[in-house]
């Protein structure tokens, strides 16, 4: 009994590990899409941020200053997003697209050209990298059952990242529900010339918020390759930025629901994760394939008809023209 | 005591088109001001220069005396401009409160924002008679209230001068009224108004003075109590118009539209048609009256067969066509059944297609045009254009003329030409007059006219009340997807209709 208890907790504590980049993406998913601007270049973004941390990381030696690039290259790359779909009203799943095209080749490219090793980056020391902070008593508190043993495995022994994204999280409601600004954001994607007559310019507030969402990819990126992982290794995201989009639809656009999806679709990657190699009865080991696909699997059948009817922000998608 | 609004020499050009020439425009401060004019006579453009939106190519505009230099919304809204647009712009999801402080919050934090809005909202409230439930949120709310929600955002923003651009095409009689009563209490309060406006009856009976725009420019300054609503079309038009309407009694035919207690529910399961059922004649018109929105144009594409009802059944000529075996519309057209749609931009014509095309669409495979053996004659095809173009005064008579460069008033006379060619028994007529000049409404009116007296049986969905009153044999008065009555011409009267409208029976 114990023993089941304990595999619990791990998956529960994998659970959250899965989910960080997943709820990172979401919320910056959240900021863009709420003011009008869709971005399926969170998957690209967070390519590139994960590329540059770990460059970054390997030759300097700081994971801060990794990070900190990762961030700067996300927000630049949302700045060409914005550039394309605000300013010159492009057609912004085109450009997203563009940009995770050229995230994939870019980042396979430049590796290949700076560290020769076919698109890998040289495995982090742990100084490199953002490591696991362990929180006070956790050793002791092992021992202690049910209680000691969350505490232990699921709130102790994460890295700063993983906290950052949940604190994202409230952040998130904060600004759109709470402050003046969140609501201009939210009226930009709902009805633009609603703004625009009352003497706000719907082009800055549609940057910020892709700037935003830049920042909170760069962190999610930078988290796979600095912090989960120790190197960046080709498409290291395998669709986590579609699979965030997916959360946040399946979130109606809200923070918190959006949390719930990505820990649900975190929980599923654990599981997959756990039930490798396990025997069923008549049938054998599980094939590893069936389970690695779960989660996508799980990705189109809620978007295709088992989260109701999304009712997603009224202007997305449509370049701001001003009319007589 | 200085004008409130000066503009002298305003001219704006759009590519070739010169929206406003050389526009001199002076309001009195604590007027109510009218400013009429037809369809593209650039009355839009010179309010939304005064509000911001697009600057002067050359002139000056002063505002309480001092010179208004800036180019922005939120200029304006600094030098206490405060406009109602014509399409309301409000977030349908957000609170009132919420839509009235948008870009105007008194602190970072939107609760404090909200509270401290929520004050100075009461005490407006209350100074003027504008009450509204400040937590609705706005979607919810009938278009008078947001109307007057609008009305509140300029006045939190410490408006003194009050554009309202076309501020009755979606409002009842009385709504329109009660209007008028908030703008009247508004100008003792001191706030000067600006009414742009198509109707004519609203400049008479509501502003001091009046200027008539034409062709970008600005043709009189009238003071309202010296003109007549006669004058003022002559000037809009630019020669004489007949105000008398061309209606006659005729003697009605058999019946041959039988509609049966038609219901249509949207995905969400809200009814937006309930039990309509009526009768039209050969030889009459029937006018379906209403506030934009209260399910006429659902109506009328139940009846063309564009949408298929959730029950109920429409009868023509004996035909009957029930819910649970729906017809398309190429079956109802082919029981002699025409259609002018509402909107002639999204289904009436397609824009980069020339006239001829245009005139011949949905009837491409009528003999008559040129058809033979799966192939159309252009010849045939511009040749009964011109014809028609004749015959329903379409100008610029070019048949290979690409659509987009004609008038509004020019493309609605081309699809009425079109539909009324194929002679057809009954008439189904959305919005035949919207965005059409004048000199245009006559003439198709006329054409109504003759269609009827002819024995076609005309059902005609518009949101002018005098269209519908001058020309229907029959009122039909909807609200809410209901039918609130049927009237007969001999006992309509505004009040009466305007309080069906409201759904009050």
């Amino acid at each position: 009994m114990a023993e089941l208890w304990l595999q619990f907790v791990l998956t529960i504590d994998a659970t959250l590990r899965v989910a960080t980049p997943l709820i990172l993406c979401a919320m910056a998913g959240i900021f863009s899409e709420r003011s009008g601007i869709i971005d399926i270049s969170l998957e690209g973004k967070m390519l590139l941020s994960a590329f540059t941390a770990a460059t970054v990381a390997a030759l300097y030696g700081s994971p801060w200053l990794g990070l900190f690039c990762a961030v700067i290259v996300s927000m630049i790359f949302s700045l060409i997003h914005g550039f394309a779909c605000i300013t010159h009203r492009g057609n912004q799943v085109i450009s997203g697209l563009a940009i995770n095209i050229l995230a994939s080749g870019l980042t396979v490219t430049v590796g290949i050209a700076i560290f020769a090793q076919g698109g890998q980056t040289p495995f982090l020391m742990s100084e490199q990298r953002f490591s696991a902070i362990s929180l006070p008593f956790a050793e002791a508190a092992k021992n202690i059952p049910i209680i000691g043993t969350i505490y232990a495995e699921v709130i102790s022994g994460h890295n700063l990242l993983v906290w950052v994204a949940l604190l994202s999280v409230f952040l998130t409601g904060y600004v759109l529900f709470r402050t003046s600004f969140g609501l201009r954001l939210r009226a930009v994607g709902e009805k633009p010339e609603a703004v625009d007559t009352a003497g706000i310019s719907v082009t800055l507030m549609r940057y910020q918020a892709v700037l935003i969402a830049g920042l909170l990819c760069g962190i999610a990126g930078a988290y796979l390759s600095i912090a989960h992982g120790a190197s960046f290794g080709r498409d290291m995201t395998a669709g986590k930025g579609y699979i965030a989009l997916a959360a946040m639809i399946f979130g109606h656009w809200r923070p918190i629901p959006s949390l719930m999806a990505c820990l649900m679709f975190g929980f599923l990657d654990a599981i997959a994760a756990r039930l490798q190699g396990v025997e069923i009865p008549f049938f054998g080991p599980m094939p590893t394939d069936l389970i690695l696909v779960l989660p996508y699997v799980l990705t189109v059948i809620l978007l295709a008809g088992f989260i109701g009817r999304a009712v997603p922000p009224k202007a997305i998608g449509q370049p701001y023209v001003k009319e007589r | 005591m200085p004008f409130a609004i000066s503009m002298s020499g305003i001219c704006k050009r759009f590519g070739s088109v010169q929206a406003n020439d050389a526009i001199d425009l002076n309001i009195a401060s604590g007027d109510i001001h009218g400013i009429v004019g037809e369809n593209g006579a650039g009355k839009s453009t010179l309010v939304s220069i005064l509000y911001g939106f697009y600057k002067a190519d050359s002139g000056q505009i002063e505002i309480s005396g001092t010179p208004y230099t800036h180019n922005s919304p939120a200029d304006s809204i600094a030098a206490g401009i405060g406009m109602v647009h014509q399409h309301f712009m409000l977030v349908p999801n957000f609170t009132v409160l919420e839509n009235i402080i948008l870009g105007h919050e008194s602190d970072r934090d939107l609760t404090r924002s909200i509270e401290h809005a929520r004050h100075m909202l009461m005490n407006l409230a209350h100074q003027y008679g504008l009450v509204v439930d400040l937590d609705a949120e706005v979607g919810d709310l009938p278009v008078s209230l947001q109307q007057r929600v609008e009305i509140l955002k300029a006045l939190y923003r410490n408006a003194k001068i009050l554009i309202l651009d076309e501020p009755t095409g979606v409002l009842t009689p009385q709504e329109t009224e009660q209007l008028f009563d908030i703008l009247r209490s508004l100008k003792e309060q001191g706030v000067t108004i600006l009414l742009i406006t198509h109707k004519l009856r609203e400049i008479m009976a509501v502003t001091d003075c009046v200027s008539v725009m034409r062709g970008g420019r600005m043709i009189a300054h009238l003071n309202t109590a010296e003109t007549t609503p006669e004058e003022l079309a002559e000037l809009m038009v630019g020669r004489p118009v007949q105000v008398q309407k061309q209606w006659h009694q005729t003697q009605k035919g058999e019946a041959i539209v039988k509609v049966e207690n038609i219901h249509l529910s949207n995905a969400d399961n809200q009814n937006l048609l309930s039990d309509i059922s009526f009768t039209v004649h050969a030889g009459e018109i029937v006018g379906v009256a209403g506030v934009a929105g209260n399910g006429q144009s659902e109506l009328l594409n139940i009846l063309a067969g564009i949408t298929a009802p959730s029950a109920g059944a429409i009868t023509y000529h004996g035909h009957r066509i029930a819910a649970e075996n729906p017809a398309n519309a190429q079956t109802i057209k082919a029981l002699g059944v025409a259609h002018v749609p509402e909107d002639r931009h999204a289904s009436g014509i397609v824009l980069p297609f020339s006239a001829a095309e245009n005139a011949a669409l949905g009837y491409e495979d009528d003999v008559s045009h040129g058809y033979k053996n799966m192939f159309i004659s252009p010849q045939q095809l511009n040749a009964r254009c011109a014809d028609l173009m004749q015959e329903f005064d379409v100008r610029p008579q070019h048949p290979e003329l690409t659509s987009s460069l004609f008038s509004g008033g020019n493309q609605q006379k081309l699809v009425l030409a079109r539909e009324m060619s194929a002679s057809p028994s009954v008439l189904l007529v959305g919005q035949p007059t919207r965005g059409v000049d004048i000199g245009a409404i006559e003439f198709i009116h006329q054409q109504l006219i003759n269609m009827r007296d002819s024995g076609c049986a005309i059902i005609l969905v518009s949101v002018e009340l005098d269209e519908i009153m001058s020309l229907s044999d029959r009122i039909m008065v909807m609200n809410n997807g209901q039918i609130m009555g049927m009237v007969n011409k001999s006992d309509a009267s505004v009040k009466a209709i305007g309080l069906l409208m409201a759904g009050v029976q």
